[in-house]
């Protein structure tokens, strides 16, 4: 009954003629002889090397005409293939239905980068739109040729090419390519990732001529899985498999001295693979792996606990040395200005780390056979996961095959690169393929985390009340103590268990936004981990990495000068915030909200329950997102409702609207999770958050009774990202809400009952 | 001392038809359904029956099956999502889901829908403080919450 996967049956080749053989039998004046002489300036028949400076990397055309998209990217849950099949559909003048987009095979795909960064249109899209107006003009060509009229004379229509004045003079593209592959040279910026850039000579559409970008099309990949036909990567198997667990320490940086397998013998296929702090089992069952990993004895390391107090997590993060400060953004002179200033305002922000808490624990499936590694997983970055096993097997990067499968959630660097790795170190132990699987405290307590910090905050007045001086600076773990994705040992579990040192990156950021002041100075200071190998609480990428912590402080900062000159939240923003495209996203939120200009608090309630409407605006790389909260608090209780929001959405020319939206809603509803339940524990030992009851996300009993999202649309600029910029204003909020409906400040997050409580009493 | 696990022979009725499994007594049922019979729509979450993502009907009940032993399970009927509609004959649940385009990663929706289908089945024209209740134990992490509100009320509406 168990469905098997065979490796060979993604092959590229199968895709590309599994419809049939090259079929000439319509048009005028077109013989095979012709298409044939024609395709071999343009086409062959052999794949040529995928690389990022062929055409072919990016487009086919199948024998049936059907188009297959080569995406270095990959689909996260937004629906981002219908997206990219839009734009390719769009440039290539084919039905959207005749394209497939196939995402990050390392077989079929060029390393894109990877879901990385918002980027999938901004940057992946980019390439992908270049690429098929490439295509378009190269097969406009041939049809030129084949149909002898110039090119400037030919028009296309789904797919086919006809003569303007001659209808009959046509040919289609599976006539002129189908089956065969391109052979045309790109101009590639010779990048790998997100930016790899290789235009061809083509120009792309102008926006005004689009009929399929900008559409509301539907996701086709919701019906496979609500029928249960489509495979997770949870759902993978090969033959001879076996499954594995991995052990972790109860001590943080402990490793075994000691492994007693006497008590799993008796389980069949049971094995123990332990190499210096790398210690997992294999069996032949999955019941009997997760029994195996629970019986094995082990004896630890004496490891001195190398966490502090939770308690006292942000003190050590402020009287931590700096590892390295950098100032991004200054102009005047703002240690001139404070001193002038009339009235200073200063403030403190916490953020606490927090976990990815996907929505299983990661897996992976890894197969050695003939030489040849092949590893399923669900992974953000396959092409760097190839680079990862390579390494840690120390095979050559083209004997790694890694196949994305859409694993149980990801936002960001989780723990499916490391799952990658242990199946990998594991499957070559024990010479069958392996499929590991985390278990939940793994996958909750073990994956990189989102980085705790703090914000400091100041603004100088003068004596009208206007903003002379701001200062913003953070103080936090870095968002790459591991790199944010697994090419390389020193950043996986693996690696570091195997005793590879650590080579923590550093890297923070700071307020995105066009606040004008003559006098300002944005800077981040990054600090060591607390511990320098395999720690569940090393730090990486977490959606929108550390923007929704900086904008919180940043946009919870504003609303609290706007407070002390007694100004409304929105008018006060808009005497300082200069882009028009911000102004515009932030007037389209307050218009949408029915916004009433006035300061906060609003101090007309009386009782337990009280309402408060907050607002927050950011950038992130083009995108501008404006988030007004309206919240419900019970002040007896601490519990918060963010009970409706309106978010105002600029991310330049809209590919899909309905994806957009859904994307936005998802955006909004895990920022509100984030802000009021999210906080990783620990004691001095270990993390101790490990599950759904200990790690508390929002449930459907705490979502938003309504999202309002006015989408604001600009054909003619280039699309920018989506699927982080809404999360980012979404904290500061709430926290702007909570203060507009109580006058109370609450400047840690998260915003939980007994935190709110206290900050009322 | 170590005891060798014994493994014994259960009958399983799985969406109408019957198997038989060898396997561990204590072992659960989200194994012998994911591994035996390969069936893949209950998912593995946390094994802890905190999230839904294992559900299960088992004589009609929606169960977490990544807790419930082979041992328990006697001569019940087992349904999953499998067995709950297919394109040809869909559960409204399933043709609100497509039409509401709920899904982000989709891991979680097995138990949002079996969950679901247990409770409209029983359940007529209820209001959303009802379906938000009824549904309040199972987690989604991409924050569908709205979507899958929306498909569960159209998914009412359409059952009478």
């Amino acid at each position: 009954m168990t469905r098997f996967e065979k490796t060979t049956s993604l092959t590229r080749r199968s895709i590309l003629l599994g419809s049939g053989a090259l079929v000439v039998s319509v048009g005028a004046g077109v013989t095979l002889e012709t298409v044939l002489s024609i395709n071999q300036a343009f086409a062959q028949g052999t794949k040529p090397p995928l690389t990022p400076d062929q055409l072919s990397s990016y487009i086919a055309v199948n024998a049936d005409g059907r188009v297959a998209a080569y995406f270095g990217k990959m689909d996260m849950g937004h629906g981002l293939h219908v997206a990219i099949a839009q734009i390719v559909a769009e440039e290539l003048d084919v039905p959207f239905a005749s394209v497939r987009v196939f995402m990050a095979d390392t077989a079929t795909s060029v390393n894109q980068g990877g879901a990385s960064g918002s980027t999938g249109i901004q940057l992946g899209g980019k390439q992908m739109r270049m690429a098929a107006a490439e295509a378009r003009r190269v097969l406009v060509e041939m049809a030129a040729a084949a149909l002898s009229t110039p090119a400037d004379r030919l028009a296309v229509n789904d797919g086919i090419v006809s003569a303007a004045d001659d209808q009959t003079k046509r040919v289609s593209y599976a006539q002129l390519l189908g089956g065969q592959y391109f052979n045309v040279q790109l101009d590639w910026n010779k990048e790998y990732g997100n930016a790899l850039y290789a235009p061809g000579k083509a120009r792309p559409k102008k926006p005004s001529e689009h009929k399929i970008v900008g559409q509301p099309i539907k996701r086709e990949d919701i019906a496979p899985k609500v029928f249960c036909l489509e495979d997770f990567v949870t759902d993978i198997k090969v033959p001879d498999m076996v499954h594995g667990r991995m052990i972790r320490p109860q001590v943080a940086g402990a490793v075994p001295v000691k492994v007693d397998d006497s008590a799993i013998r008796d389980i069949p296929g049971a094995k123990v693979v332990w190499d210096k702090g790398f210690l997992g089992v294999v069996a032949d069952r999955e019941w009997d792996a997760i029994q195996a990993a629970e019986k094995l004895k082990v004896e630890w390391s004496l490891q001195p606990p190398p966490f502090p107090e939770q308690a006292s997590l942000h003190d050590t993060i402020r009287k931590a040395s700096v590892r390295k400060r950098v100032v991004e953004q200054q102009n005047g002179d703002v240690d001139a200005a404070f001193k002038t200033a009339a009235k200073i305002i200063e403030a403190d922000y916490e953020w606490p780390f927090q976990s990815h808490a996907s929505m299983g624990p990661a897996c992976s499936l890894v197969e050695i056979k003939d030489g040849m590694v092949t590893c399923w997983s669900g992974t953000q970055k396959s092409h760097f996961v190839q680079n990862g096993l390579a390494a840690v097997l120390q095979v050559p990067v083209e004997k790694v095959h890694v196949i994305f499968k859409p694993g149980p959630g990801s936002y960001g660097r989780n723990d499916a690169d490391d799952c990658a790795m242990d199946a990998a170190v594991l499957a070559k132990a024990v010479g069958r393929p392996v499929r590991l699987q985390y278990m939940r405290d793994q996958g909750t307590g073990w994956d990189p985390k989102g980085p705790a910090s703090t914000h400091s905050a100041k603004a100088g007045l003068n004596a009208a009340g206007e903003v002379i001086a701001y200062e913003f600076t953070s103080k936090a773990f870095s968002r790459v103590d591991v790199d944010t994705n697994g090419g390389k040992p020193p950043d996986t579990l693996a690696g570091q268990t195997l005793g590879v040192a650590l080579k923590s990156g550093d890297g923070f950021g700071v307020p995105a936004e066009s606040y004008a002041v003559a006098n300002k100075r944005l800077a981040w200071e990054t600090i060591a981990p607390l511990l320098d190998r395999a720690s569940p609480l090393r730090t990486s990428h977490l959606r929108d990495p550390v923007g929704p912590q900086i904008h919180f402080a940043s946009e919870s900062f504003i609303d609290e000068v706007a407070a002390a000159v007694n100004a409304d939240p929105i008018e006060f923003r808009l005497r300082y915030v200069k882009e028009p495209r911000d102004i515009a996203v932030i007037k389209a939120a307050a218009q949408k909200a029915n916004w009433e200009t006035r300061p906060s608090p609003r101090r007309d309630q009386i009782g337990s329950k009280v309402s408060g409407r907050g607002i927050a605006y950011a950038q992130r790389n083009g995108t501008r997102v404006a988030v007004i909260a309206e919240v419900d608090i019970d002040r007896a209780t601490g519990k918060i409702w963010a009970r409706k929001f309106t978010v105002a959405h600029d991310c330049g020319q809209i590919i899909n609207p309905d994806g957009l939206v859904k994307c936005i809603e998802g955006n909004i509803v895990q920022g509100v999770s984030r802000a009021l339940w999210e906080e990783v524990t620990f004691d001095r030992n270990t993390v101790t958050s490990v599950d759904w009851i200990t790690y508390p996300i929002l449930d459907i009993t705490e979502t938003p009774g309504r999202v309002d999202v006015v989408l604001i649309n600009y054909p003619e600029i280039a699309p920018s990202g989506a699927g982080e910029p809404s999360i980012r204003p979404v904290a500061a909020a709430i926290a702007n809400a909570i203060f507009d409906a109580t006058g109370v400040r609450i400047r840690r997050v998260p915003f939980s009952p007994e935190r709110v409580k206290a900050a009322f009493s | 001392m170590n005891q060798p696990v014994k493994l014994q022979s259960f009958k399983l009725n799985v969406n109408g038809q019957t198997h038989t499994v060898n396997a561990d007594p204590d072992m659960p049922l989200l194994y012998a359904l994911r591994n035996d019979l390969g069936l893949n729509n209950p998912h593995f979450g946390c094994g802890l029956a905190q999230c839904g993502a294992c559900t299960v009907h088992v004589d009609g009940q929606p169960t977490r099956s990544c807790v419930t032993p082979l041992s328990a399970i006697g001569q019940a009927k087992i349904v999953t999502l499998a067995g709950l509609g297919t394109p040809e004959k869909p559960h409204p649940l399933q043709s609100a889901y497509v039409e509401e385009q709920v899904l982000q990663c989709g891991y979680c929706i097995n138990g949002w829908l079996m969950t679901a289908a247990a409770f409209l089945r029983d359940h007529k024209k209820p209001s959303e403080a009802e379906i938000q209740d009824a549904l309040s134990g199972l987690k989604c992490r991409c924050g569908t919450h709205i979507s899958i509100l929306k498909a569960v009320k159209r998914a009412a509406d359409a059952m009478g």
